[in-house]
């Protein structure tokens, strides 16, 4: 789709504003928003290209305003209502309640099989690489051009590279399909490469910046030989 | 729902009680537990950082052969350092030099490499930096982060969108000749790994 998380090459939203000493969560409540994502991908809930276009179809003033982690949470509530797991009027009323008694204890229980989960993700994690007998059809040094048409629903093809050619510098094999996985579709293997764009195919030689590339992966579904 | 001409952002009050309103009804689903919750806030607030990637660099400017590995397949070199993991299943270091200063951008998200450099600063994932600094990173660097980049070293933005994780292995600094890989490690910033900054003078 094309919505403003797409953010590469758009102007006008002002300086990077850095912070000092940031502390990694800066709120109570941004660490059991980070915690959704652990749990609910183990529940079954989302993949992470479906947690990521739960994201992209958020309000898109909102989205731009917010907070990280609130979009984290958005696309939660999104995958949870969407599922039936969770009923939005009862999540209305219990923000209510907690809103009137912040101090009221959450539900307890215990889950070491959860917490085992937990150390055991962290450190080996969910790797996207996926066999395949799928045999690829370009190379490195191959000249491609990255399609131009717009997809709707959830892509990892950014509009800035739409359209333009660059040249396959990486092939790394077959990986999950964002295009079909992040839309409910099966895993769907791609072969992945790299391509390297010229600042000045991106951005056009009256503007681009001197002596730089932008290096961008891609799905082969993605581009074809440049002509 | 809400619509984009009436968008009402919520107040901290009210995002801290929509969380702990939803948090309380995942755990009575079975999925969430305040004891994971904690747990994980535990490990990328004291285990899982920045630390852990600067003692890779540190490595990597000691040791030419590990360097060498490290550059050819960074997911097995931080292995052999017991670094590995969610968000970094398979990452590429990428080497600055006199020559070429490399940096690292989500424009779509906010993909960053956990195993190395813990989760990821806000003005990383905030709009501005995904948006500016594939378009003019040199004068983001420079206006932004204080970082002038010489117009003769080619500026290389790679932007993470797939799953592989990317992350800079910065020049290191003049005068470190004779520094252990801990003293080393401590030059290390997380700025330099992500590529808007140069690693730390030992003068500094």
């Amino acid at each position: 789709m094309n919505g403003v998380f797409d953010l590469g090459g758009t102007d006008g939203l002002g300086p990077v504003v850095t912070q000092e000493n940031e502390p990694v969560f800066r709120a109570e409540w941004e660490k059991p928003a980070f915690a959704m994502f652990a749990s609910c991908f183990r529940a079954g809930l989302f993949n992470v290209d479906q947690f990521r276009h739960g994201i992209e179809k958020m309000d898109p003033a909102e989205y731009l305003l917010t907070n990280y982690y609130e979009h984290w949470v958005h696309t939660v509530e999104h995958y949870g209502e969407k599922s039936g797991l969770l009923d939005m009027a009862e999540l209305e009323e219990r923000t209510r309640f907690y809103l009137d008694n912040p101090d009221a204890p959450l539900p307890q229980r215990e889950d070491p099989e959860l917490l085992a989960f937990v150390d055991a993700a962290v450190k080996h994690g969910a790797p996207a690489n996926r066999d395949s007998d799928k045999v690829a059809q370009f190379k490195v040094g191959d000249r491609v051009t990255i399609k131009a048409d717009s997809p709707f629903g959830h892509t990892r093809r950014a509009r800035y590279v739409r359209g333009r050619t660059g040249e396959i510098t990486a092939a790394h094999g077959t990986y999950l399909y964002p295009d079909s996985a992040g839309n409910g579709g099966p895993d769907a293997p791609e072969h992945l490469y790299t391509v390297r764009f010229t600042n000045e195919e991106l951005w056009g030689a009256e503007t681009a910046e001197p002596n730089g590339v932008v290096y961008f992966d891609v799905w082969e579904p993605y581009f074809t030989l440049a002509s | 729902m809400a619509g984009p001409t009436d968008t009402r952002l919520n107040t901290q009050e009210e995002i801290t009680a929509r969380v702990k309103a939803l948090e309380a009804m995942l755990i009575e689903k079975g999925i969430m537990t305040t004891e994971a919750v904690d747990r994980l806030a535990e490990i990328y607030e004291n285990e899982v950082g920045p630390q852990l990637g600067a003692k890779v660099v540190a490595r990597a400017w000691s040791d030419p052969e590990f360097k060498a590995r490290l550059l050819a397949d960074a997911t097995a070199a931080c292995a052999e350092m017991d670094i590995s993991g969610l968000q970094g299943e398979e990452m590429i270091a990428l080497e600055n030099t006199d020559d070429v200063h490399n940096l690292v951008v989500c424009t779509l998200c906010s993909c960053y490499p956990w195993p190395v450099l813990g989760l990821p600063p806000n003005w990383y994932k905030a709009p501005p930096y995904r948006a500016r600094i594939v378009r003019e990173p040199r004068k983001v660097l420079a206006e932004d982060f204080g970082f002038v980049v010489p117009d003769s070293v080619e500026i290389r933005v790679w932007d993470s969108s797939s799953e592989l994780r990317y992350w800079v292995l910065p020049k290191r600094p003049e005068g470190t000749e004779e520094m252990g890989t801990f003293d080393l490690a401590a030059l290390v910033t997380r700025d330099s790994m992500i590529g808007v900054g140069p690693a730390a003078s030992p003068s500094s």
